[in-house]
């Protein structure tokens, strides 16, 4: 069975509420068959009214949404056959366990046989077999969360949506509760759409992210992608740590380019950068950035350590480099042979590679 | 178990539990201080008038005292024939006594009110008894007997001897168009008097069908001022509540000039065609204006409970329901309106037991036949001043509406009811 690239697509959609301001511009996004696709974004980027145009809640005010290839934005909710986990999980609070999953049965006119069948199916897939009769009140945040993707998932729907659905519990449970889902969409194959503003959670899960700002996908590639190679300092910034240096390109030749800082000048990876003169803002991922390395690497500067932070399995610090009092390091806990004190100067480097010269801040 | 617990000391050695009442002891006291006040406001105002309107409603002493030798000497009597001589002794000396004190007309009054022709017997008799026209030495019995007929009939002295006990069940008879036969019986009043059986089953009906209206329209304003943007939510608030701040007077006052005939709604089905000119409906001093006024008028006591819990249901369980497929209908049907049934349960109680006890706006725009059972116990306890009767309509009433409590907490549980 052959996967459609184009099982969701998102065609040219725009959406505004008052007239006045574009929460989404000019949105073009493509979800395939089976994928776990992840809306990532601060809160007002534009994520969850995406995801309301998909379950059919809000309509684009421009463009179209297509699943399967067909055009979906006049259909209602309730035809549209997605599953959907809402943030406070949404059971409804006078049915039990049992009645909530087979409330989307019901609808649809299935046998109790057949309903009663995939109940017990969606039950143990979440692990709450014997459940079936405790209201949802009865029930943990936790508990709770696994019956919302039950009954999201019980009437085997093409797509399921989910809107920060492990916002309200609290971080252990959270992490299982990350694994739970993933595995869960691994088993069953079905399209996931997730949003969240927490970026752990969606690197743990996705297949691909899309990251979203002021209505517009920054970026939309796989997790490891996201965070090794972002195409813009918003990304850059929004996931994971990062090093800044505000500068001038004042060489460039192919993928290198030379960055003028205000007292010194570093090698780093033209990205988004095209000519001298060119401002620009370069990244460094903290733990790209070594103290006193052993090999050779094309920045080598020294600096002043500011601040250490003991993090358990590894200790931050804080240096002083090239002008930038908050360049962080990490250093895991194994070669901490080191030893490091508070206004020691030390040498730090960097591969020119590592070092993305994106768009300015 | 049992065995293995030990009482449990605190450090200085007593036992925990009386150490922990004594710790909360003085909690307790403050806490009922707090309360007492209301307590015995509740006590004043509730209680004890209740109370008051009880004893009032049963209470037939008046008679009791009037009589002492009278009922004393039917003690011995069997009610069947003419009483025996000392029966007509005792009611002699004691209507002499009434007679000097000048209280002898109640007597009268009262006595016509268990059998009709009492009062005109009773005058005579005194009017003989002032000339000194009875002979004490003499058979008290036939002398009385010559006065009148009716003295001779021995139903009149059955009535008498019905008024002995000093409570009585027949205002709360009468109350239901019911009344003491001669023997004793309760017998029903005759078809075409029987008044407050229909104004009960009107009350009844009226309050009914206003908490139905009530509900019909407070449901969707309810539902409206729950999702509705706060802006506008607030001004639609305001005009519900815009009648809970003018006076329930001049509202129903209002009605009257919009419900009259030559009123503003009536011009207004003339100029648009409905009716004609010379044919304007009556919509006051009827059933039609005692439903629209009340209705207008209770319908926030529908609203605000409503609103208060709509206000809890997250709107994200209708969109649950939609997007788990069903339609609006079902999605309202199946998981929006249960949840409001402790809304509706408290609205439908308050509005229902407020409108059985209507009073100024039926009196108003109501007319004949939309008058309630509170106008009639107005009536009693202004016109007639039968106190005791409007009691007992009172008291009846208010069991009325602990029986419908009681009704709703069978079926769907006072614990549900949720005012806000």
């Amino acid at each position: 069975m052959s996967k459609n690239p184009e099982f969701v697509k998102f065609d040219k959609v725009d959406k505004s509420y008052d007239g006045k301001v574009l929460v989404v511009k000019d949105l073009q996004l493509d979800i395939a068959e089976g994928e776990f696709i992840t809306m990532l974004g601060p809160s007002g980027s534009g994520k969850t009214t995406c995801l309301m145009m998909l379950a059919g809640f809000e309509t684009p005010t421009n463009g179209e949404i297509l699943l399967d290839g067909n055009i979906i934005s006049n259909i209602p909710p309730h035809k549209r056959g997605i599953g959907m986990v809402f943030q406070n999980y949404a059971l409804f609070p006078h049915m039990t366990v049992y009645e909530n999953l087979a409330f989307p049965l019901r609808v649809r006119k299935i046998e109790k046989d057949e309903i009663d069948k995939k109940v017990d199916k969606a039950l143990s897939m979440v692990s709450l077999n014997g459940f079936e009769t405790r209201m949802p009140g009865q029930l943990s945040g936790g508990q709770q969360q696994r019956v919302a993707v039950a009954r999201a998932l019980v009437f085997d729907p093409a797509v399921v949506l989910m809107d920060e659905p492990l916002g309200a519990l609290d971080k252990n449970l959270r992490e299982s509760m990350q694994y739970e889902i993933k595995h869960i969409h691994e088993s069953i194959g079905v399209t996931v759409v997730y949003v969240t503003h927490d970026q752990s959670e969606a690197l743990t899960m996705s297949n691909r992210i899309a990251v979203f700002n002021d209505g517009k996908v920054q970026q939309l590639s796989s997790p490891a992608e996201l965070y090794e190679k972002p195409v813009n300092s918003f990304v850059a910034e929004f996931i994971g740590e990062n090093n800044t240096f505000n500068g001038e390109v004042s060489d460039i030749s192919g993928d290198e380019c030379k960055v003028k800082l205000p007292n010194a000048e570093i090698l780093s990876n033209a990205i988004s950068v095209k000519s001298k003169g060119e401002k620009t803002t370069v990244s460094l991922r903290p733990e790209r950035a070594l103290i006193e390395p052993t090999e050779k690497m094309d920045n080598l500067f020294s600096g002043k350590i500011e601040e250490v932070i003991y993090h358990g399995d590894h200790t931050r610090v804080r240096v002083n480099l090239l002008g930038n009092p908050e360049f962080i390091l990490k250093v895991p806990n194994s070669t901490s042979n080191l030893e490091l004190k508070v206004s020691q100067e030390i040498k730090i480097g960097w591969n020119s590679y590592d070092a993305r010269a994106l768009d300015p801040k | 178990m049992s065995s293995e617990t030990k009482q449990i000391l605190t450090t200085d050695g007593i036992p925990l539990e009386v150490s922990l009442k004594k710790a909360e002891k003085k909690n307790k006291i403050k806490a009922f201080l707090l309360v007492a006040p209301l307590l015995l406001f509740l006590f004043i105002t509730y209680v004890f008038p209740i109370g008051e309107m009880f004893t009032r409603s049963v209470d037939d002493k008046m008679i009791t005292n009037m009589l002492p030798k009278t009922f004393k000497a039917m003690e011995k009597w069997d009610g069947k024939e003419l009483p025996p001589e000392e029966v007509f002794a005792g009611f002699y000396s004691d209507y002499k006594v009434l007679i000097e004190n000048q209280t002898q007309g109640k007597l009268g009054q009262r006595l016509n009110k268990e059998k009709n022709g009492f009062n005109s017997i009773t005058k005579k008799l005194m009017r003989q008894i002032k000339r000194n026209k009875i002979d004490e030495t003499q058979s008290i019995k036939k002398q009385i007997m010559k006065v009148h007929k009716r003295w001779r009939d021995v139903e009149y002295w059955q009535a008498i001897k019905r008024t002995a006990p000093p409570y009585t069940m027949a205002k709360y008879l009468k109350g239901m168009d019911m009344y003491f036969a001669a023997d004793g019986s309760i017998a029903q009043v005759d078809e075409d008097r029987r008044i407050h059986r229909i104004l009960w089953l009107r009350t009844l009906e009226i309050a009914l069908f206003v908490t139905i209206f009530c509900f019909l329209m407070g449901y969707p304003i309810a539902h409206l001022l729950a999702t509705l943007p706060m802006k506008y939510s607030n001004l639609l608030m305001i005009c519900v509540l815009l009648p809970f701040w003018t006076s329930l007077l001049v509202r129903t006052a209002s009605w009257m000039i919009l419900l009259q005939q030559q009123g503003v709604v009536n011009d207004f089905f003339v100029m648009i065609g409905l009716v004609g000119d010379d044919n304007r409906p009556e919509m006051m001093y009827n059933k039609v204006g005692t439903y629209v006024a009340m209705t207008q008028i209770l319908l926030p006591f529908m609203v605000l409970p409503l609103y208060s819990v709509m206000k809890t249901i997250s709107p994200s369980l209708m969109r649950a329901g939609k997007s788990l497929g069903g339609t609006p209908f079902v999605a309202f049907w199946k998981v929006y309106f249960p949840l409001t049934i402790p809304g509706i349960g408290a609205g439908c109680l308050l509005v229902f037991i407020l409108a059985i006890g209507y009073y100024i706006t039926p009196a108003l725009v109501g007319g004949a036949s939309g008058t309630l059972i509170s106008n009639q116990i107005a009536y009693h306890m202004k016109t007639t001043l039968d106190w005791s009767f409007a009691s007992a309509m009172g008291l009846m009433l208010l069991s009325g509406v602990l029986v419908i409590y009681w009704i709703y907490n069978k079926l769907v549980g006072v614990d549900n009811i949720k005012l806000g």
